[in-house]
């Protein structure tokens, strides 16, 4: 019997689903008597949804799961081998690799369009794009970016090391979390594809009414966005269940690593908001292809509707984004400073206050847009009491570097290079809250320069902080610090040069997303571009770093930064069932230089953790 | 922060209790998307509405809450053991289901409003995206009752039961929120 378990499956399975799909659209229209029996957003939405059953079911969902559903008996994932990454496999590690693979390329693939807009705006007038491909490049920047800053910290190092780091054998729901990744391949292909059915025109936030009218490229941005939201919620909701449920005997929550806090809270954000955007771009589907009229004013709709719902979830999806980058960042110090956590429970506390206020602060997007002026007042304070929070965090991890025996590699130089950034994007935050500056700066560079500042050096610096600290335990292999080192200066000196000039033509009034700008803003943007393109060479030497120590990087012990959490009590890559007796939870994770127990011990036959290259994983480049 | 009793390890762990907490967090997720259709009905339209058929919607809305009373008793006989029982419960829930689904078809077709008009557009939308859930409530229940007339269901484990009726009550509640949303206020 041919067994589907491969991207071939998928990819069979997927088609014949997205042809048999436009298929049953057609043939329905003509039953109910249109006129038409193909209508291209239509068709290919049926077809898309037909599809992406297909293709989950052809990629192994079938063999591994769908057969239970109807008293079937299933087949387990395979455990050797690379093949494994290439199908259903329910493996947390397997999975955790598989996202953080596949989100580096999604990444290299966005930054290359990053410096197509900068090669487009280095001087001013056309010169390689016209103005509608102008647009396509900066929303598939957008988008693809936003895809990168919201799953990646959380798909690739969240799924491999949370489980390790509370003492579990798995998450609480393995087959749900290969579904999540699963989804993001034909979330891909469709953003990818937007060029060819007209491109995207309205920027990553698709405003109606322009979004309602333009090209199908919103059509297949629309469905590969509500999948996407699905992939964050199914992922938030297993990263709940396995926080509360799957800890190891002894691991309490107030000795609970940090990141374990932070992934924690950024789940709860997504499980609860990331609705909005899907309801968004649900209506904007409806209109679009339901002939419907939320947005349409002619008919009595209202397209301010459409900015409400979706800042509902964009703007806690900031904080989905830089909570787990906070988190990396904290753990990481904590770990390189050789103390005790400074105020651990102020920041965990400080964790739940931006998840208390992050719901309520969604207006400040729109001081503009034509809403309710007694609106304004509230929406300025929420936000900038969301500042409270967020100022915790900073001195919770300054406490912790005080008088600390710092350890200067490269995770702790990213994690210092986050909380450095975000001090920055977080003053300019400050500008953009605030009404009368906001009304001048609004749709400006200077909103540019905040949000990369806060995302880039919040969140993308955390990822590299955390992708360094873990590289280890992920890979069993150790990569070059000099070349590592290296990265992380000419990065950190790009990306300030870069963002910090972009805020001045933006106080200037440059608008931002526009493929042309006058002559006066000409010299600022030339260096702009310059130190972009600096900034975007740097991630040339990560590749390189990355791929090289992968392949040929020295092995690398169980526990090469002599940190005392859990995932480090393991060999590197752990064994499949991640630790080879079960752990016993004694004491606190950051009892660094104090007398105090271990923060775990394996009762039984525990044998000491093996160097490197040991058990289920590794390999696979 | 109080120190809570350790958790248990993996392996000694109920999977009843991972699969209950997880269908609760699906619910508050999905109870956000009702949230903000709900919302957005009354900023687009405040409490204006248009001529609905009033002894439809009483009638279906009788029609689901009783489908909920068989979803229970079909669970609570397959806590009993008495499996059969079960089956014929969850029959007739499907029968219920396929009942309220005819009836916002009904509605539909006879409805004095277009989409394009914005109390079309939202009575249509959410009566739509609460009747998709209400179809695939059936589709699980149908799936359900396929393993439980083949006997696969026990006293003990019929997780597959339990999480489908759990379903089936969500998707009831969402409707006791929009039911008076739609026909009953008015200005």
């Amino acid at each position: 019997m041919l067994r589907l378990n491969s991207v071939f499956g998928g990819l069979g399975l997927g088609l014949m689903g997205f042809y048999l799909g436009m298929a049953v659209a057609a043939l329905l229209r003509w039953a109910f008597g249109y006129p038409e029996v193909w209508e291209r957003d239509l068709n290919v939405s049926v077809g898309y949804c037909f599809g992406l059953i297909g293709w989950l079911m052809g990629v192994g969902m079938w063999g591994r799961w769908g057969r239970e559903w109807f008293g079937l008996k299933t087949y387990p994932s395979p455990t050797k081998g690379w093949a494994r990454y290439f199908t259903f496999n329910t493996d947390h590690k397997v999975i955790g690799i598989q996202y953080g693979v596949t989100f580096l390329i999604v990444f290299l693939l966005a930054g290359s369009l990053a410096m197509l807009i900068r090669a487009e705006l280095a001087v001013n007038e056309l010169q390689f794009f016209s103005k509608a491909q102008y647009n396509s490049l900066m929303s598939m920047h957008g988008i693809l970016m936003v895809a990168v800053a919201v799953a990646s910290v959380i798909g690739a190092l969240g799924n491999y090391v949370v489980p390790l780091m509370i003492g579990a054998e798995d998450m609480a729901f393995p087959r749900l979390n290969a579904l999540t990744f699963w989804l993001v391949p034909p979330t891909a292909v469709m953003l990818l594809a937007t060029p060819f059915v007209g491109g995207l025109e309205t920027g990553w936030t698709a405003y109606p009414p322009l979004s309602v009218v333009t090209q199908t490229g919103q059509t297949f941005f629309n469905l590969a966005i509500i999948t996407f939201g699905l992939t964050s919620i199914l992922g938030a909701l297993n990263f709940i269940v396995t926080i509360i449920y799957m800890r190891a005997p002894g691991l309490t929550w107030g000795r609970l690593p940090v990141f374990v806090w932070a992934m924690f809270v950024t789940s709860w954000l997504a499980l609860l908001y990331t609705q909005g955007f899907a309801v968004a771009l649900l209506m904007v589907t409806l209109d679009r292809v339901g002939g419907m009229s939320f947005f349409d004013a002619a008919n009595g709709g209202d397209p301010l509707l459409y900015q409400h719902v979706f800042w509902f979830y964009s703007h806690p999806a900031v904080y989905i984004m830089v909570i787990p980058g906070f988190g990396i960042a904290l753990e990481v110090i904590a770990h390189f400073s050789r103390k005790p956590f400074y105020a651990y429970r102020y920041a965990v506390g400080a964790f739940m206050g931006i998840l208390g206020l992050s719901g309520i602060v969604w207006a400040h997007h729109m001081f503009t847009s034509g809403m309710p002026n007694y609106l304004h007042g509230p929406f300025l304070m929420m936000t900038e009491a969301i500042s409270i929070p967020t100022g915790l965090i900073f001195l919770c991890a300054l406490g912790t570097i005080w008088m600390g025996r710092l350890w200067l590699t490269t995770p702790m130089l990213f994690a210092i290079a986050v909380i450095f950034n975000f001090a920055c994007g977080g003053v300019t935050g400050i500008f953009l809250a605030d009404v009368p500056t906001d009304i001048h700066l609004h749709d400006t560079y200077f909103v540019v320069a905040h949000f990369h500042y806060t995302i880039v050096g919040g969140e993308i610096f955390g990822l590299f902080a955390g992708l360094y600290y873990w590289f280890p335990k992920m890979t069993g292999r150790m990569y070059n610090e000099r070349l590592a080192k290296l990265h992380f200066w000419w990065m950190f000196i790009g990306f300030n040069i870069t963002f910090f000039v972009m805020h001045w033509p933006g106080i200037q009034g440059m608008n931002r997303r526009i493929a042309d700008y006058p002559e006066a803003y000409q010299p600022v943007n030339l260096a702009v571009s310059l130190s972009a393109f600096l900034l975007g060479a740097s991630f040339l030497v990560f590749f390189y770093n990355m791929i090289n120590s992968w392949i040929r990087g020295p092995i690398a012990e169980a526990n090469p930064w002599h940190a005392r959490t859990l995932e480090w009590q393991t060999s590197s890559p752990p064994p499949l069932e991640n630790f080879s007796s079960p752990p016993r939870v004694t004491g606190n994770p950051y009892d660094y230089g104090l007398p105090k127990p271990p923060h775990a011990t394996f009762p039984q036959v525990a044998p000491a953790p093996a160097g490197g290259g040991g058990g289920g994983g590794g390999g696979g480049g | 922060m109080a120190v809570h009793a350790p958790a248990e390890h993996a392996a000694h762990h109920n999977p009843l209790v991972l699969n209950r907490v997880g269908l609760w967090l699906f619910f508050f997720s999905e109870s956000v998307i009702f949230g903000l259709l709900l919302s957005s009905r009354f900023f687009l339209e405040g409490i204006h509405q248009d001529h609905v058929d009033q002894v439809l919607g009483l009638v279906i809305t009788i029609v689901l809450l009783l489908s909920s009373v068989t979803a229970f008793t079909a669970e609570t006989a397959m806590e009993k053991g008495n499996s059969k029982l079960c089956s014929q419960m969850l029959l007739l829930t499907i029968l219920l289901g396929i009942i309220f689904a005819g009836g916002v078809a009904y509605e539909w077709k006879t409805a004095h409003f277009t989409r394009e008009e914005v109390f079309g557009t939202v009575f249509f939308t959410m009566t739509g995206i609460h009747a998709s859930h209400v179809v695939s409530g059936i589709v699980f229940l149908a799936m359900a009752w396929n393993i439980a007339r083949k006997g696969r269901f026990t006293s003990k484990s019929h997780w597959g039961i339990s999480g489908t009726v759990m379903y089936w009550h969500f998707v009831d509640v969402v409707w006791v929120f929009f039911y008076p949303a739609l026909y009953l206020v008015d200005s």
